[in-house]
């Protein structure tokens, strides 16, 4: 575990793993919930880190969670949010190349895998949905597209995105969905929250 | 309220870029849900404070050409922020000052002379719909109430007791000022290639037209940057990125939740509002923090 001031008032934990972020922001939830660090403002886990904005002593908070004992934890047996996706996206033929199969067949695999939202970021509602190591990394197009419509479910690096609204994008669209990934009159607005877990269902007519 | 008239305003002259703020919307981020807020919050809480407000209340955030209201009731106004000339039916009105405002009189605040923004506070607050707790128009994501245009009319809330009342002054803000921000090394200092820091401190840039309020972009010699991708990461108000062509983005209120390029410094926060308040052109140069800061 390293620790990055970000800032006079900001703490960047860095760590190996999304399942050791998975762990931390797990664990600093919790201890929030019980009025631990009570300045803390923002608490923002994303690939390798969890950031911390609002914190009035940084050694004082980085020899605290040091002498926490986190492992690495398995996904939580918590929430899993079906995402209904037609598999018609443009850039198809491309993650097949890049997969080594036919365009076709990325439904079947990218739908079979288990994904979870390693975090949020990007414009409000737009999920990191981690789940396709082991060698399905999808490389981002040369140039992003000005415009990808809402709704969007597209491939990058580790994730699948899926954008709450028209947006510039640089991600491989494989497909589109009718979920409403924001809506700021729902508590939550947003319709996946760091740590759930998500199953992709082909809906492709 | 008495009297039964509506409290509100009128826009007549949106201007460049008018928008509603506040504090913004702390405590989302997890959500990709920006901070958003008065870029410049000391002049917005002084507003509030000559108008009688609480000093989160909502008020006008100008940019560059200023803005003109009319008052559809009594209310009070002040204008803080930058330096900039104030009319109310084209008489002068001094800045930094509680006045009041009669109904059908026009209060305009003309083109921004040294910095950016004017901060408009009216007494009771502007009382336009809350997104997750907050007025702000957030032009990154798109929450919160659109920019201000030609004939919108903006209700108010209630005056509360004032701690100002008509005719109360405050002067200029004690902020610091361009073009020396002081700057805290890291988080990602180590993707800085030599000479590293001193890169930073000896070099100026210069405030590109491309800035808004997401982002202070500069111009500059470019920096050296270790070449490779970073995993996207949370990001503070005041994070300097370093891009790929050794460019920098100094992130304001607006900014995105992450970002994959390594931030190498971030301004100390008693800075942020001078970089409210740097006009395109405007100079700038980083002082890194010593234990005074």
């Amino acid at each position: 575990m390293k620790f990055r001031p970000a800032g006079p008032a900001a703490l960047l934990v860095e760590v190996d793993s999304l399942a050791m972020v998975r762990a931390l922001y797990a664990r600093i939830e919790r201890e929030r919930a019980h009025g631990w660090a009570a300045g803390l403002v923002d608490v923002i886990p994303a690939a390798r880190t969890v950031l911390l904005d609002g914190v009035a002593d940084q050694a004082a908070l980085a020899a605290e969670i040091r002498s926490w004992s986190i492992v690495p934890s398995p996904p939580a047996a918590g929430q899993v949010v079906e995402i209904e996706c037609r598999y018609d996206g443009s850039d198809l033929g491309e993650v097949g190349r890049q997969w080594g199969i036919r365009p076709e067949q990325v439904a079947a695999i990218h739908s079979a895998l288990s994904h979870e939202v390693a975090f949020c970021g990007f414009v409000p509602g737009f999920p990191y949905v981690a789940g396709l190591g082991g060698g399905r990394e999808v490389t981002r197009r040369d140039r992003p597209r000005a415009a990808v419509p809402a709704g969007s479910v597209a491939l990058g690096d580790e994730y699948t995105g899926i954008y709450p609204r028209a947006s510039p994008g640089g991600w491989q669209i494989i497909g589109h969905t009718d979920a409403v990934m924001w809506d700021p009159g729902r508590d939550p607005a947003a319709l996946l929250q760091p740590g759930d877990r998500v199953r992709f269902v082909d809906v492709t007519p | 309220m008495s009297g039964g008239s509506k409290r509100a305003i009128r826009v007549v002259r949106a201007g460049a870029l008018t928008t509603v703020q506040d504090c913004g919307r702390p405590g989302y981020a997890h959500l990709g849900v920006p901070r958003s807020g008065a870029l410049d919050a000391p002049a917005h809480h002084q507003a509030n404070r000559l108008a009688g407000n609480p000093p989160g209340a909502a008020v006008l955030e100008t940019t560059l050409t200023g803005v003109a209201v009319s008052a559809g009731s009594e209310v009070t106004v002040a204008v803080t922020g930058t330096e900039a000339a104030v009319r109310i039916d084209g008489q002068p009105s001094p800045l930094r000052k509680a006045t009041l405002l009669r109904p059908g009189q026009v209060l305009e605040v003309r083109q921004a002379s040294t910095g950016v923004r004017s901060y408009l506070a009216f007494s009771g607050g502007l009382d336009v719909p809350r997104v997750l707790g907050s007025a702000s128009a957030d032009l990154l994501s798109g929450l919160g109430p659109a920019r201000l245009a030609d004939g919108d009319v903006l209700q108010l809330g209630s005056p509360g007791s004032p701690e100002c009342r008509e005719g109360c002054a405050l002067g200029e803000l004690a902020a610091p000022a361009l073009p020396g921000l002081v700057v805290h090394p890291g988080p990602r200092l180590d993707w800085l290639a030599s000479p590293g820091l001193a890169a930073l401190e000896d070099g100026q840039w210069t405030v590109s037209p491309q800035s808004n309020r997401v982002a202070l972009r500069l111009q500059g010699q470019p920096v050296h940057r270790r070449r490779g991708e970073l995993a996207s990461e949370g990001l503070v108000s005041g994070a300097i990125q370093a891009l790929p062509d050794g460019h920098l983005v100094l992130f304001l209120a607006d900014h995105p939740t992450t970002g994959g390029y390594p931030v190498i410094a971030v301004v100390d926060p008693a800075c942020l509002p001078a970089c409210a308040q740097a006009r395109p052109g405007s100079k700038i140069s980083f002082r890194v923090a010593s234990s005074r800061d």
